[in-house]
């Protein structure tokens, strides 16, 4: 509800009543609107509308909260990711969606404040537990951040980073066999062939983004996360990655974040809407775009606010 | 008039000239409610008339101090015999001593003539009427200062810019203060290293072997070798540094990367100014731990294992000179480490790298232009540095590269050179400006390249 819109009730019920009573103050309207609004959020406290299960699933989460510090930033967020599929998440920024993936390969264990509960598994295995080893997981789950993090070595050296660490090379020649076939699958291959002793800082934002792409691939993992991996590039680039999800979700679980709600219906089977750190409705993305069940999704998509 | 006196009575002008100014620009604009017609507000009109009044009054100040006493004295001299005029230069100034020292009523040498009283009373005469005009001097171009102000002040003045821009130029002039000093350094330490060369030649400097700076003042003086070959100090110099950065890089890069990786935010909070107290520690201070403490340490150990140490090794002077200049390296380390985007150590982490590995192989390469920059500004630092080596390490310029041997370098040796009565046209005195000449050179090269080396980084992620 909008500050304004509350002043004019006021306003016309002071109007039956008596004028010269002063008008609280627009700080006073603006806390009574928050309590309003976390009285509303009541319906939000409802379960997820739709059906947050996969028939397949490669990753299941069962109520996972997240907080940081004080701030409870996820609540009982219920979502699977399926073999094959790709997941968008979507939603207002702020909502949660960067700190729910962070939470799928525990990226939330570099942020000292953060601490996560929930049931959270990758083929049945405990991702929060205490005693999984996070490197083996972070190999198991790669994750693409919005802003291409190349680093400061050669293509080459990015793309063989990882592979290296984990020794799934025993040669030379196997190393370069995997250098070439993650940079082919990332659609790189061709404009970085005779180039691949030059720092990936040089590229163009799409190339690092599909490099950084590459190098998650090269460690063959079972899930890729992408943290809005389209909103730092050009609608040319974008289009070439949104090409490349495609083909990823071949043999990938892929989850996406975006705020590009025509990116989320082009290249998603799953949508998952983010409020507030509740996940409000998960289904099909034609069920979620063009007839979604709670009136916070439609009121997202149609453009209504976010 | 005394100058302090003229300076009160022109900065008591330029104060009147200020509220003539304000007052005359709100005039001219009929009232203080016009003055929204001025171009500037009233006070700039008030600055712009003192300006004017004052500033070509201390120009000429300025101009007086500079040159008055020398003209004056030339004035003096040619009032002097013939025979006092025609003397030899060094002489001369003797003469103008002793009128100087006649003039202000001091003891002058008991052989000075009845012309050089004279000569002292002209002098005398001579600065008061100088100064007199130049009071009235500088009084009168206030006066006109402050007319040329009070005619040109109109209401469409651009006063408030005419302000800034002698501000701007009072800022100009600051500024190059500092760079003028330098270089008048840097020519004073060429200009004594260029009257050494003429006594020794620049290859016996810079590649002799033998350092013995003893000049005969007599012809007949035993014990003067006068050898001035610099090789010794500068591999003394080396030597002392060399040891000092084995153990500042490895201790202070260790503990940048302990500060900005690993440590939480209470010790880091603790530790970062416990080691900046460490660079607040007077190098004095450091020389007596090197030469009561380290040294006498090194001996025993030395005993000990069958070595023999001098007292004055440069072991113990590099020691400690490498304990001193730790928080140089860690704390610019630390800044760079820093400055490496989380970004960086996120994509490692998501390839499952670990945080070892992540510093390895991400963060330590992408900081090390920093770091080596960082190094090279710590190598100038333990270049240039005295006070330890003058404590610890010896005077005896010992060409060795045995660490256990006492050497000499090159600031303890300009240091010895110049310390006490010295001659100041002798080889000895001045072979001191040709070892700070070097050592200038060799310092300043090392921090042109170092910052060259952390700007080049900086670019690539600002």
């Amino acid at each position: 509800m909008a500050v304004e819109a509350v002043r004019q009730d006021i306003t016309e019920e002071l109007g039956r009543t008596d004028n010269k009573v002063d008008l609280p103050s627009m700080s006073e309207l603006a806390s009574y609107v928050a309590d309003q609004d976390t009285e509303s959020g009541s319906e939000a406290d409802s379960p997820t509308v739709g059906d947050y299960t996969a028939a397949d699933p490669v990753m299941t989460v069962r109520d996972c909260n997240v907080f940081y510090g004080d701030t409870h930033a996820l609540i009982d967020v219920n979502l699977d990711i399926g073999r094959n599929e790709v997941v968008a998440l979507i939603g207002p920024s702020g909502c949660g969606k960067s700190t729910f993936i962070r939470c799928l390969n525990r990226m939330n264990d570099t942020i000292d404040i953060a601490r996560v509960t929930g049931d959270l598994r990758l083929y049945g295995d405990d991702i929060n537990a205490r005693k999984t080893d996070v490197v083996l997981l972070r190999a198991r789950v790669g994750m693409v951040f919005q802003k291409p993090n190349p680093f400061p070595k050669s293509v080459y050296e990015n793309v063989a980073y990882g592979p290296r660490l984990h020794g799934l090379a025993s040669n030379r020649a196997e190393l370069d066999e995997i250098v070439q076939t993650s940079l082919e699958r990332a659609g790189l291959w061709d404009e970085v062939k005779d180039r691949l002793e030059e720092p990936g800082t040089g590229l163009s934002g799409g190339q690092q983004q599909r490099l950084c792409i590459a190098r998650t691939i090269a460690v063959s993992p079972e899930v890729i996360l992408m943290d809005e991996p389209c909103s730092a590039l050009d609608p040319i680039a974008t289009a070439r990655i949104e090409d490349l999800i495609d083909e990823l979700s071949q043999n990938y679980a892929i989850a996406i974040v975006t705020h590009s709600m025509q990116q989320a219906a082009r290249v998603s089977q799953r949508t998952a809407y983010f409020h507030l750190g509740r996940v409000i409705e998960v289904d099909t993305t034609d069920k979620v775009f063009t007839n979604p069940g709670h009136k916070l999704t439609e009121d997202y998509v149609t453009g209504r606010f976010g | 008039m005394q100058l302090t006196t003229l300076l009160l009575i022109l900065a008591a002008m330029a104060v009147m000239s200020f509220m003539v100014g304000r007052q005359r620009a709100i005039g001219t604009a009929g009232g203080y409610r016009q003055i929204k017609t001025l171009h500037s507000l009233p006070k700039y009109y008030g600055y712009y008339a003192a300006i004017w009044c004052g500033i070509p009054g201390l120009i000429l100040i300025a101009f007086w101090l500079a040159i008055a006493d020398s003209v004056i004295l030339d004035r003096v001299i040619e009032s002097l015999p013939a025979d006092l005029r025609n003397l030899p230069e060094s002489q001369l100034s003797l003469v103008i001593n002793d009128i100087k020292n006649i003039a202000v009523g001091q003891f002058a040498s008991p052989d000075s003539r009845a012309e050089l009283v004279v000569a002292a009373d002209l002098y005398t005469a001579l600065h008061s009427s100088a100064r007199r005009i130049l009071s009235g001097l500088v009084i009168l171009l206030g006066m006109i200062g402050l007319g040329i102000a009070w005619l040109r002040l109109r209401p469409e003045l651009r006063a408030r810019n005419h302000v800034e821009g002698m501000v701007k130029l009072g800022l100009v002039l600051a500024s190059t203060l500092a760079i003028f000093t330098t270089v008048g350094i840097l020519a004073s330490v060429l200009f004594e290293a260029v009257r050494f060369f003429q006594k020794v030649p620049v290859t016996d400097f810079l590649f002799g072997l033998t350092w013995s700076p003893q000049t005969a003042l007599r012809a007949d003086q035993v014990g003067s070798s006068g050898s001035f070959g610099a090789v010794p100090l500068f591999t003394g110099t080396l030597l002392i540094s060399f040891i000092a950065m084995l153990v500042a890089t490895p201790i202070g890069l260790m503990t940048a990367v302990y500060l900005s990786e690993y440590a939480t935010r209470r010790v880091r909070t603790w530790v970062k100014p416990a080691l900046e107290i460490l660079a607040g520690v007077p190098t004095v201070v450091y020389g007596y731990f090197a030469a009561l403490t380290v040294a006498p340490l090194l001996g025993d150990i030395g005993e000990f294992l069958g070595l023999e140490v001098a007292s004055e090794s440069a072991l113990g002077a590099g020691l400690v000179m490498g304990i001193m200049i730790i928080p140089f390296v860690s704390s610019l380390s630390d800044d760079v480490i820093n400055a490496v985007p989380q970004a960086m150590r996120d994509g490692s982490y998501a390839l499952g790298a670990t945080q070892s590995e992540t510093i390895k192989k991400v963060v330590l390469p992408a900081a090390l232009p920093g770091i080596v920059g960082s190094t090279l500004l710590a190598v100038s630092r333990a270049i240039g540095e005295t006070m330890i080596v003058v404590m610890a390490a010896g005077l005896a310029a010992n060409l060795t590269a045995n660490p256990l041997q006492a050497v000499t370098t090159v600031t303890v040796q300009i240091v010895t050179l110049l310390v006490g009565d010295q001659e100041f046209d002798s080889a000895k005195t001045l072979a001191a400006f040709a070892l700070g000449l070097v050592l200038f050179i060799v310092t300043l090269g090392l921090n042109v390249l170092a910052l060259q080396i952390v700007r080049r980084y900086r670019e690539q992620y600002e």
